[in-house]
């Protein structure tokens, strides 16, 4: 049985599969429309989520899948105490496969630890976001035709945003890829990214802190969300803050083909006159998102493609 | 060169990089111990320059002392029976420590899940940067794991 818990769960190929497959899917939804007849997915939400939760159950709805879960803690027997591992145990009676987003780092590796289904991570704590990272590849590999030689800029908080983190994890594995972090000094990646994926693998990066100053370098922009409250002193932030802004000014500077993309929600860090562009593409990224959940459940599932 | 006394029966624990003996000393628990302990730190050694010696007495039969790994994995284990030395071995590293480590990430899942069993894996290729000793992550939540923190 696979579970889906970090991005190098999967090898380089099973990647390229499931992005393969997902094409299919996009090219052709309603083909796909029976492959999970009779099929359950439990989605265990330990903490709020609108997106991710969503995406998930429409990909099993329009799989012809059926949905059952719950949305917070306090509205399931967690909060009368009950271990993650019971959790589970239990769920995997009722479903056929989970996605599971928890506040606590390691949460869906010990589910898959004695779980009898597939356990998807839907994103534990800073950790990981592995599904994320599926939809985003799948966006930059749909709408750039690869995801070789490509300059990476991804913009914000890089210490506490896990999207990021399994991101930079995923693309490392791709030949040319380069990094360029831009961030506030006390936002920076964390050490274990920094030595485990990017050093070891020798994968060139830099880090600076204002975007305007490398914005005209990159084919992808990740921009994510950057809170006031993250910054060490508000010196630092009144000095950053409006550099972690992307406008139309600093749109001009970049080159014409570059994509923007964003696991959203976003608060003010685009600014909505972005939107409008067409290399703007967040909205169609989680569109993009259901697809590559569709191949991911369909792939866990070893459900087989249906016939021409 | 500070004297101790020969070891009739016990085990020395030799060649640790010097500042590093009292974290084997709390590892191992001696402080809880009924058997005396002579710590030996900052002696002069041809070939590591300084370093730390702990000397055991008593059988000490059935401690795993490559668990020391995540501390010091050059140190050396020499077993003394009736003042002779019958063993002297190296650490064999674990690939995995089990309710050795506990994990120092207040985010990780081991902070609240029942019985669940504090696991951390030996990470490969990964160098150390505060000085030689092994990385372990916890298995769970992959935070690494700081000797001394």
């Amino acid at each position: 049985m696979r579970h889906f818990l970090t991005p190098s769960d999967f090898s380089k190929e099973e990647w390229r599969n499931l992005l393969d497959l997902a094409e299919r899917i996009k090219n052709d939804p309603k083909r796909y429309a029976h492959v999970a007849d009779g099929k359950k997915i439990a989605t265990l939400f330990y903490e709020p989520s609108t997106r991710t939760r969503l995406s998930f159950e429409t990909a099993m709805i329009n799989l012809g899948g059926s949905v059952i879960g719950f949305h917070s803690a306090d509205s399931s027997s967690v909060s009368k105490g009950e271990s993650v591992a019971d959790t589970i145990r239990i769920i995997g009676c009722f479903a056929d496969i989970c996605a599971m987003r928890h506040p606590k780092e390691g949460a869906p590796m010990v589910a898959a630890s004695v779980s009898p289904i597939p356990v998807i991570n839907a994103g534990d704590g800073g950790h990981q976001h592995p599904s994320q990272t599926l939809t985003d590849l799948f966006t930059i590999r749909s709408l750039k035709g690869r995801l070789e030689d490509l300059t990476i800029g991804i913009c914000g908080d890089l210490k506490y945003g896990r999207t990021v983190h399994s991101l930079i994890r995923a693309l490392s594995e791709y030949s040319g890829i380069r990094f360029v972090l831009i961030s506030p000094q006390a936002l920076r990646i964390p050490s274990y990214v920094r030595e485990e994926t990017l050093e070891k693998n020798s994968i060139p990066y830099q880090e600076v802190e204002k975007l305007e100053d490398v914005i005209g370098d990159l084919d992808i922009l990740y921009m994510t969300r950057i809170q006031k409250e993250r910054f060490f002193n508000e010196e630092e932030y009144n000095r950053l803050k409006d550099s972690y802004v992307l406008d139309m000014h600093k749109m001009d500077m970049a080159k014409k083909d570059m994509l923007v993309l964003h696991p959203l929600p976003r608060v003010n860090e685009i600014a909505p006159e972005v939107d409008n562009d067409p290399r703007a593409v967040y909205f169609k990224q989680v569109q993009y998102g259901v697809y590559a959940r569709m191949a991911l459940i369909m792939t866990l599932l070893n459900l087989e493609e249906p016939s021409c | 060169m500070l004297n101790v006394g020969k070891l009739e029966n016990g085990i020395v624990l030799d060649h640790i990089q010097a500042g590093r003996g009292m974290l084997i000393y709390q590892a191992l628990g001696l402080d809880q111990k009924d058997c005396s302990v002579a710590i030996i730190q900052n002696a002069k050694s041809s070939k590591m320059g300084r370093k730390d010696i702990i000397k055991i007495e008593d059988t000490y039969d059935g401690v795993n002392f490559d668990q020391l790994a995540y501390i010091d994995p050059d140190l050396t284990i020499n077993v003394i029976r009736n003042g002779e030395l019958i063993e002297k071995r190296r650490i064999n590293t674990p690939e995995k420590l089990v309710d050795v480590l506990k994990c120092q990430n207040p985010s990780c899942i081991t902070t609240i899940e029942q019985g669940l069993h504090q696991i951390f894996v030996l990470s490969k290729d990964e160098v150390s940067g505060t000085g030689k000793h092994n990385v372990y992550r916890c298995a769970w939540c992959e935070q690494r794991y700081h000797v001394g923190r």
